[in-house]
């Protein structure tokens, strides 16, 4: 038996304990796990219950409880394997889509709007839609009324894609008023987006 | 940052110290009330954010306090998410703020410039929402605690209470969720510098803008999310004619919350707030992660608001064009066998 002290311990130090002790584990075993208050206890217990430990748990005193769970290698195994798929949500697929003109490429502006009309409807047909689209300088002219592109861009809303406007942009065309589609947004958040991005698209 | 980065210890700060609604109700359900004051319009009995006043035909005060120890270690924002979460509770009301006075509790061995941040932080938070600081109390402690108390004015008719809203009302967020999932994971280094940036973006973010743009249409009622969670607060706004469904599709997390969930990284807080709601809350489908993003005490968190149906798409798309990532996270039923029920 492993036995993990928690004694004296917040949450979520008695989680991170139990689960840096399960790591180090090679076999299957039973870890019991002390701590000083109930609420780590239900914890523990929502954490085995999620990995599918076979938990149980006892107050032995007051301000002292046993938490027991059986730690299966098979578990331990699968665990190791299932580590880098738990972590995919999270460093899922997160592209951002860049649009910081209203035309696409340089040489005719009319042949470079129509090419920006037709990426962003190309946009709307990917299997995989981007989680963002930013929309600066000349971008911010896609997001307002009477934009070629509107109807593709609320489609894109509608099915979860978060459209953002540089605010200073809309403010320096006087475009404030003509947004049309998503919402405004700051420096701030178009670093923090595009620093987050795991692709960064920019036609 | 600044060089007085971290000198101040977190144990668990920001809303996730607040005790459990549930231990809280057994001690204030046996206090003495005294006779009614007639104009006393908004007290305890309601479980409501604030105390609401009136003074006039016209005028109301809403008085409300709120502090807490460092859920961060630079001082300074400290100093700023706190005074953003105790002015919250003003707008929370439909009020303007006017005046605050600072709660302060600082050992007296520490470093007094750590405290002239964590002050500064809070009283350029003031002023951003309108008001003048005034005044406070500082009390040497063994830990550092900060907040305000702070005094609003509301037209009696425009308060709003958190159980007023109908059946049909659209429910419409106004921030993100999982400040405290993030501050915690930080705590053990489970968080990047981006993810936890995003989170005091969110958690220094006034709610002003939000209630000034709530004053245009028909809100039927209003809380601010807070230490008892989306749905610890969400519940006060159920009651035996209305229901609350919740589409966790459109509830805006922020990014490293999730991962913090499934890591386990859970709060004390968090599990409080399951002991005491969970019961009444109806998962159907929902993954374990969102479920405890859903009960995680918040702080400094965002206005959720019960509105006309009529009203909300167009305040929806005013509190976009505001910068603010609202959504429509649901809407009020009649009344169901659960009191929230969550898709």
């Amino acid at each position: 038996m492993i036995t993990v002290n928690a004694m004296g311990d917040q949450c979520p130090i008695p989680v991170v304990k139990t689960k840096n002790a399960i790591k180090e584990m090679k076999k299957s075993d039973v870890v019991e796990v002390l701590v000083d208050n109930e609420i780590a206890v239900q914890n523990l217990t929502k954490m085995a219950n999620q990995k599918g430990y076979e938990v149980t748990s006892e107050k032995k005193a007051e301000g002292a409880f046993r938490v027991e769970m059986k730690v299966e290698i098979a578990d331990v195994a699968e665990e190791t394997v299932a580590e880098p798929v738990v972590c995919i949500p999270d460093a899922r697929k997160n592209t951002v889509v860049v649009i910081s003109s209203n035309v696409m490429g340089g040489g005719d502006d009319k042949l470079g709007g129509n090419l920006l009309k037709a990426f962003i409807f190309a946009v709307t047909q990917q299997d995989e839609l981007p989680s963002t689209m930013l929309f600066y300088n000349g971008g911010a002219k896609m997001t307002v009324n009477d934009s070629p592109a509107l109807e593709d861009l609320k489609s894109l809303e509608a099915q979860g894609v978060e459209i953002l406007t540089c605010g200073t942009c809309l403010n320096f065309y006087g475009l404030t008023d003509e947004l049309a589609v998503g919402g405004v947004t700051n420096m701030y958040e178009i670093v923090e987006r595009m620093n987050n991005a795991s692709l960064i698209v920019k036609p | 940052m600044n060089n007085t980065e971290n000198k101040i210890f977190c144990k668990g700060g920001g809303c996730t110290a607040k005790l459990g609604a549930g231990v809280l109700e057994r001690v204030l359900s046996r206090l003495p009330r005294g006779e009614k004051d007639e104009n006393l319009l908004i007290g305890f009995d309601s479980s409501d954010d604030a105390a609401a006043y009136q003074v006039s035909d016209d005028l109301a005060i809403v008085q409300t306090l709120d502090f807490f120890p460092p859920m961060i270690e630079d001082p300074y924002l400290f100093g700023q998410i706190a005074a953003t979460n105790a002015l919250s509770d003003i707008y929370a009301m439909g009020g303007e703020v006017k005046t605050a006075l600072n709660i302060v509790c600082f050992p007296e061995t520490m470093d007094l410039n750590i405290l002239g941040e964590i002050m500064r932080g809070g009283s350029e938070k003031v002023i951003e929402a309108g008001g003048t600081l005034a005044g406070g109390h500082s009390i040497a402690d063994s830990d550092i605690k900060y907040g305000l108390s702070v005094m609003g004015t509301v037209h009696p008719d425009k308060i709003l209470a958190n159980d007023s809203g109908k059946a049909g009302d659209v429910l419409i967020f106004t921030k993100k969720l999982g400040t405290g999932l993030i501050c915690t994971g930080n705590r053990v280094g489970e968080v990047s510098k981006e993810q936890l940036a995003g989170a005091i973006i969110s958690m220094t973010t006034l709610n002003k803008r939000a209630a000034e743009i709530a004053k245009d249409f028909r809100v039927h009622a209003c809380t601010d999310v807070t230490g008892f969670g989306f749905l610890g607060h969400l519940l006060e706004m159920t009651g035996p004619e209305v229901s609350a469904k919740i589409d966790t599709s459109k509830i805006k997390v922020l990014d490293g919350a999730i991962y913090c969930a499934e890591e386990f990284l859970l709060t004390a807080g968090g599990q409080r707030n399951r002991n005491h709601v969970g019961d009444k809350v109806e998962f159907v489908d929902v993954p374990f992660a969102m479920e405890e993003v859903l009960f995680d005490p918040q702080t400094a968190g965002g206005l959720l608001f019960a509105v006309d149906p009529e009203d909300a798409d167009l305040m929806l798309s005013r509190l976009k064009q505001a910068g603010l990532p609202a959504s429509k996270v649901g809407e009020l039923v009649k009344k169901q066998e659960k009191d929230i029920i969550v898709y």
